[in-house]
């Protein structure tokens, strides 16, 4: 394993674990958009730039947006029902 | 249930998954070293075969194209299911918003990002025999290009730029062309979807014969898709904002 490999997982890893720890829902959107950025990384050191492509869109900016999203609208479907 | 039954709940059992995954990490083989024969065939084998440069390209979309076919069906089904649920609870046309993003720069930067996005989408897609890429990563691309437009210019220019009257035909004919040609080749070749076109010569734009047509058509529909899924969570998102100013 080189050194590049080594970081890479480790920082994937890191990122996973951050990603389960936050107790803050927007604050876990965003840090799943940059663990799917370590994740892209992670491909790519291992050669599989096929997949670094489709996850660099879909787990770095698409799905953290649809999830951010997601959630500024119950939180304004909730502010209302507070009024 | 008590909190020190669920802590030792959770215990015993991640103690059982723990075990069960060192038992199976302990059976790998070594890291680095690739024991089976499929990988080495295929990579000897699609540049003789299909003249196909890009080994994954060629089992995506040929020796493998009836499970793309799936993955295709699922990505369909699912950007129409979120149309369905989401175009069922929206109270408001908001097609006439004007939401620009407030920064002159962000926005320069934005415009001129989604047209290099969208140059590179167009040249991942057709250049999926030939480099790492293809019908899906272009198509995400592609998708992402509008998507900039509405995170970083405007949701009006979005809302122009890719409409629901665009993006679903274009998903729509992505997925159909994709199963059309598959007929295609079942009356000419014998089997569904078998690479029945002309192979060309390797390295060249045109070569692998249908992995070149198989790969625009799920570029349109991942495009499509995309563009299905973001524009609802777009008009979503606005249709609240919409209530908030009035």
């Amino acid at each position: 394993m080189i050194p590049l490999q080594v970081v890479a997982i480790a920082f994937t890893a890191l990122g996973a674990l951050a990603v389960v720890l936050a107790r803050d829902i927007v604050r876990q959107a965003i840090l799943f958009s940059i663990y799917g950025f370590s994740l892209v990384a992670l491909f790519l050191v291992f050669q599989a730039p096929d997949v670094a492509l489709s996850s660099l869109v879909v787990g770095g900016a698409a799905y953290p947006l649809v999830l951010v999203g997601a959630i500024a609208r119950v939180r304004a479907m909730q502010k209302r029902d507070a009024e | 249930m008590s909190r020190q039954l669920r802590t030792g709940l959770f215990l015993v059992s991640a103690l059982g998954l723990g075990a069960l995954l060192v038992w199976g990490l302990v059976g790998l083989h070594s890291f680095g070293n690739y024991p089976g024969p499929y990988g080495d065939l295929i990579s000897s084998l699609t540049k003789p075969q299909r003249h196909t440069a890009n080994a994954v390209t060629a089992v995506v979309f040929d020796y493998r194209g009836f499970d793309t076919l799936g993955e295709e069906l699922i990505l369909f089904v699912s950007a129409g299911a979120t149309a369905m649920l989401l175009r069922e609870t929206r109270e408001y046309d908001v097609s006439d918003i004007v939401d620009p993003v407030r920064s002159d720069a962000t926005r320069a930067f934005g415009a001129l990002a989604a047209i290099v996005l969208f140059v590179l989408g167009l040249n991942v897609v057709a250049h999926g025999a030939l480099t790492p890429g293809g019908g899906f990563q272009g198509g995400v691309v592609l998708a992402a290009a509008f998507l900039t437009v509405f995170l970083a210019v405007e949701y009006h220019a979005f809302h122009r730029l890719a409409p629901a009257w665009f993006s679903e035909p274009l998903e729509s004919v992505g997925v159909g062309s994709y199963l059309v040609y598959g007929l295609v080749a079942l009356a000419i070749g014998g089997s569904y979807l078998e690479n029945v076109l002309p192979y060309g010569t390797w390295g060249r734009l045109t070569s692998s014969g249908s992995i070149v047509l198989l790969s625009w058509a799920s570029g349109l529909a991942v495009c499509g898709g995309f563009l299905v899924i973001f524009g609802e969570f777009a008009q979503e998102n606005m249709a609240a904002r919409h209530r908030r100013s009035k």
